[in-house]
């Protein structure tokens, strides 16, 4: 399984902060996991659509769309980060 | 080095006096402390709540500060980072370096400070009179931490 996690407006775009995804075998990297989950359609897809200016991390490290996901990684989508 | 996310707030004489206790190789300490302000983008803000990733954000700040050691002298350094909801005039975020000389005290604080603004996994919230509107990243937040990728000459 793979965890999910979303946070702050995506967080509440989608209307979940975790889930857990088996992962699909077509899925091999980060790119390809936010492509999958456009595919739910609704806010899913307007959120995770490329043109969307959204961060994410693969265990807690900053990651890009080459990046490798596998099972029992923990991968993060978020908006650009606006703390201090 | 030391990194606490934490509701609770913070007071700088404190951790100053924490830090240099013993420590008689310390010649200088930087410090900024970030606060709520009552308008952002011409609108009044009423409470702001911070949101932040938890694992990631300490590890993300724990690297910043590793890469300000790379960088120049530092004996030692805090961050304290605020999280829940928080009101005008509140305290957000505390940055502390020490060294021994106040150059290298105070490039290290502001690069800690421009390096958290643009990678820590941290979000605000503003509760306006139009609503709750998350705030949105700053350009200018960008150009400050990029300006740092540029060589700099260590100042003693």
């Amino acid at each position: 399984m793979i965890t999910l996690l979303y946070f702050a407006r995506l967080r509440e775009a989608l209307g979940t902060g975790q889930e857990q995804l088996a992962q699909p075998a077509s899925v091999n990297t980060l790119g390809a996991l936010r492509a999958h989950l456009a595919q739910r359609g609704g806010a899913w897809a307007k959120e995770m659509a490329e043109g969307r200016n959204l961060r994410a991390a693969v265990n807690q490290t900053v990651a890009t769309a080459d990046t490798p996901v596998s099972d029992g990684d923990e991968v993060a989508f978020f908006p650009p980060v606006t703390g201090g | 080095m030391k990194v606490r996310v934490q509701q609770e707030d913070f007071d700088v004489g404190t951790e100053i006096a924490a830090m240099r206790r013993s420590r008689p190789k310390i010649g200088a300490i930087a410090s900024f402390v970030g606060v709520v302000r009552d308008v952002n983008d011409g609108d009044s803000v009423a409470t702001m709540t911070l949101e932040h990733y938890p694992g990631m954000t300490e590890k993300s700040i724990a690297a910043i500060i590793d890469e300000a050691r790379g960088r120049w002298e530092v004996l030692d350094a805090l961050v304290i980072h605020r999280v829940g909801t928080l009101k005008p005039t509140d305290q957000i975020v505390l940055v502390i370096v020490a060294s021994a000389h106040r150059g290298d005290a105070f490039a290290a604080c502001e690069f800690i400070m421009d390096y958290l603004k643009t990678r820590a996994p941290f979000w605000k919230k503003e509760i306006t009179p139009q609503g709750g509107r998350w705030v949105d990243a700053r350009v200018t937040d960008d150009a400050a931490a990029e300006r740092w990728q540029q060589p700099v000459s260590k100042v003693k």
